[in-house]
């Protein structure tokens, strides 16, 4: 990483929900990576082009070969990050119709690096009218004495699609999790669509319990927003048990939009959950 | 505040419904999830950590006077699966029935005009303790208290567990769900500043995915 | 229970049995059938719904132990279409259901109300309970116990709250009495000494028109209540 005095810091709330009084904007270390990465796409008429694609710090962009009217970008991982310390942000747009797909190259990896302190990693999604925007990253991986915030802010108008794909590993092989606490906010045609906030790795209470996880160390969740989505029709169950994984894709609430929600024991199990809950859904919006 | 209205309020004997739910304890029952007393009490630190905190949140900004309808929309986006939200209304009907022939409020009436098929339950249950004179703090407390008394209440009948067992685990809860109840309560004060964005939103991917498991089924004790 | 603002304090309602809805006009009927497992609650329902639904507008809400297993086999039977039959869940505790906390079954026979117009009767079947299961006054505006010889001709020397004070009780499966050794004339004297001038039927519903007697006592009440209501 860029710096090696990292000085040790207070720690911050462990709940950007319930943060304690007067330590609110303390997160980040002085001598963490500070980095914002931004994509912004637009559509001139034929195809959608990229007028910004600014990389920093730990985000390497690079725009992928495709075909059609779409635009790919990949994010390579320029350094070890996020570790404890770093602000780390990514600023996604695609503007009224253009169409974007955005993918990592590999897994990120929260690690402790030399201070506890949390690390912050901020992805803001927003898709103009009729844009077409899929957030596809590779898991993230929570190793053991990581601490991160994340956070996940969507914007999208009421004509735009969404596909977004989040992955969550909790610690590598055999080993026990950092402490990752994220919270997703979704907002369609300006109404709050979703709000999750989650807390996973000690000292989270309760997060491995039969309420919760129950022993699983992958969780991860598939979102579809498509102005057309039927999002009438019942929930689909993915598996019976408990124990194996299993998975829901439901309707929410305040726009057209299906939620799969997984947990597994490991990673290949969750995406397999997570294609099967695709497949599914986009049955459902008969594409 | 009124001790003995929060107590009522609190009761699991208040005529609210709640006594046909459990909380998602008989799916993770059946799931062999829990199967102890020490399971139970791992399953109810866990929701009172998540839907208790976000219940709770609901329940405090009701009851501090936040617009109901709006915490209405707040609640949905907080409660991604359509059981849940279906048991939310549910309850919110049944506690709306009896908190206005208990605690009777021109502001329990107007809600109930306002959502006749029921608001979600926290916020029901919010504007009900508001109406016996309660805190926004009261409030979160009963719906903290709520969000593991219920499940004891229903693994016990469900795996015959002792009830004594059972009353001590709550005790051993209380000062988290004191915690998880201040922690909700000082959310709903910042709503003021913040808006709702301020309220938690803590959730669990297993009483999620679980409760539509629960839902699915032809055969079961409880209502969820 | 002190509230500081009783000036403003709206004219307190109640949300139960009213015989008057909102509008102003009359809801459904409201009778109750109780009675221990295996006494012929379900057949009852089901015989009620056979001989009155020709006449009468009807519904049925059930209370089961395990959800839906007494309407299902109502609506196998077909006795009434299956927007007339509902379930209500009830946590392991049916008594509760119909006593205690009854605001499950509030929503159901409103529910009937609401989206069954006209509607003359809602039988509200509770889960086989015990003797001691009754319903609730604001459920219910009758209820009916069933109990039946097989389990032992001393029940109504028992007693209970079911059958002390149920509006009317059904001895059931007369026919068997010979079988189990039940004496009937010993039941019916309990029964009196129990229950003084509340009436008992004795009947066998596998008998041609075994439900009759009770299906008259029923609209007979029907036709008081509305009358009383009207007034």
């Amino acid at each position: 990483m860029s710096s090696g005095s990292r000085l040790a810091e207070p720690d911050t709330p462990l709940d950007p929900a319930v943060p304690a009084a007067g330590t609110e904007a303390s997160c980040g270390h002085p001598d963490g990576v500070h980095a914002t990465a931004r994509i912004r796409a637009t559509y001139n008429g034929r195809v959608t082009t990229l007028p910004q694609l600014r990389s920093d710090g730990p985000f390497h962009l690079r725009r992928m070969r495709t075909g059609g009217r779409a635009a790919t970008v990949g994010i390579i991982g320029a350094m070890s990050a996020p570790l404890g310390g770093d602000r780390l942000a990514l600023d996604i747009t695609a503007e009224d119709r253009a169409e974007l797909e955005v993918t990592t190259a590999a897994a990120t990896l929260a690690l402790r690096g030399p201070t506890t302190a949390p690390a912050t990693y901020d992805v803001r999604l927003t898709a103009g009218e009729h844009a077409c925007l899929r957030w596809l990253p590779q898991p993230l991986i929570s190793a053991a004495g990581s601490n991160l915030r994340q956070t996940c802010t969507v914007n999208l108008a009421a004509t735009s699609r969404l596909l977004l794909r989040e992955e969550q590993i909790l610690g590598r092989a055999d080993e026990e999790p950092g402490h990752l606490v994220s919270r997703i906010r979704v907002h369609h045609a300006g109404r709050l669509l979703l709000d999750q906030h989650t807390a996973y790795g000690d000292p989270a209470p309760g997060w491995d319990g039969p309420s919760v996880l129950d022993g699983h160390r992958a969780v991860g969740q598939l979102l579809v927003v498509k102005p057309d989505l039927d999002v009438s029709r019942a929930p689909v169950l993915l598996r019976e048990g408990i124990k194996d994984g299993c998975a829901v894709l439901a309707p929410l609430a305040g726009g057209p939009a299906l939620l799969a929600t997984a947990v597994a024991p490991a990673s290949s199990a969750l995406r397999e959950l997570l294609d099967e809950a695709l497949g599914h859904a986009l049955a459902t919006a008969g594409r | 505040m009124s001790p003995a209205a929060l107590l009522l309020l609190a009761d699991g004997r208040f005529p609210a419904g709640g006594h046909a739910h459990s909380g998602g304890v008989e799916a993770a029952v059946a799931h062999k999830a829990v199967h102890d007393i020490n399971s139970l009490e791992a399953f109810c630190r866990g929701r009172l950590h998540t839907t208790g905190l976000t219940t709770a949140g609901l329940a405090a900004a009701a009851a501090a006077g936040c617009d109901p309808l709006m915490l209405d929309d707040a609640a949905d986006a907080r409660t991604p699966v359509p059981a849940l939200r279906a048991v939310a209304r549910k309850l919110g009907r049944q506690m709306m029935r009896a908190a206005r022939a208990t605690f009777p409020s021109a502001e329990l009436d107007r809600l109930a005009a306002e959502r006749p098929r029921g608001a979600h339950q926290p916020i029901v249950q919010g504007i009900a303790a508001r109406a016996a004179g309660l805190t926004p703090e009261d409030a979160a407390c009963a719906a903290a208290y709520e969000a593991v008394g219920g499940p004891a209440t229903a693994a016990v009948r469900l795996l015959s567990l002792d009830p004594l067992a059972a009353s001590w685990l709550l005790a051993r809860l209380s000062t988290e769900a004191d915690a998880v109840a201040a922690n909700a309560a000082g959310a709903a004060a910042r709503v003021k500043t913040e808006g709702l964005d301020a309220l938690p939103s803590a959730s669990s991917p297993l009483l999620d995915i679980t409760a539509e498991q629960h839902a699915a089924w032809t055969v079961r004790l409880f209502a969820s | 229970m002190h509230l500081d603002h009783p000036v403003t304090m709206p004219h307190r309602h109640t949300y139960s049995a009213e015989p008057l809805r909102a509008d102003g006009s009359l809801r459904a009927f409201r009778v109750g059938l109780g009675g221990p497992v295996g006494s012929g609650k379900t057949a009852s329902v089901a015989a009620l719904c056979r001989t009155l639904r020709d006449r009468l507008s009807l519904a049925v809400v059930t209370n089961d132990i395990y959800t839906r297993e007494d309407a299902e086999f109502l609506l196998r039977e077909a006795v009434l279409p299956p927007e007339r039959i509902t379930a209500v869940e009830t946590g392991a505790c049916p008594h509760t259901a119909i006593r205690d906390d009854i605001s499950a079954n509030l929503e159901a026979v409103e529910h009937f109300d609401q989206t069954l117009d006209p509607l003359d009767l809602v039988l509200v079947e509770s889960g086989g309970d015990n003797l001691t299961a009754t319903f609730s006054k604001g459920l219910v505006d009758v209820q009916i116990f069933v109990i039946d010889v097989s389990s032992g001709d001393d029940i109504p020397r028992k007693g209970g709250p079911g059958i002390t004070n149920a509006d009317l009780l059904v001895v059931n499966k007369t026919d068997l009495a010979p079988h189990v050794g039940a004496d009937l004339a010993t039941m019916a004297a309990d029964a009196e000494r129990q229950r003084g001038a509340l009436p008992v039927v004795f009947t066998s519903l596998t008998s041609d028109d075994g439900i009759r007697e009770i299906a008259d006592w029923i609209t007979g009440h029907l036709t008081r209540w509305r009358a009383k209501a009207a007034a």
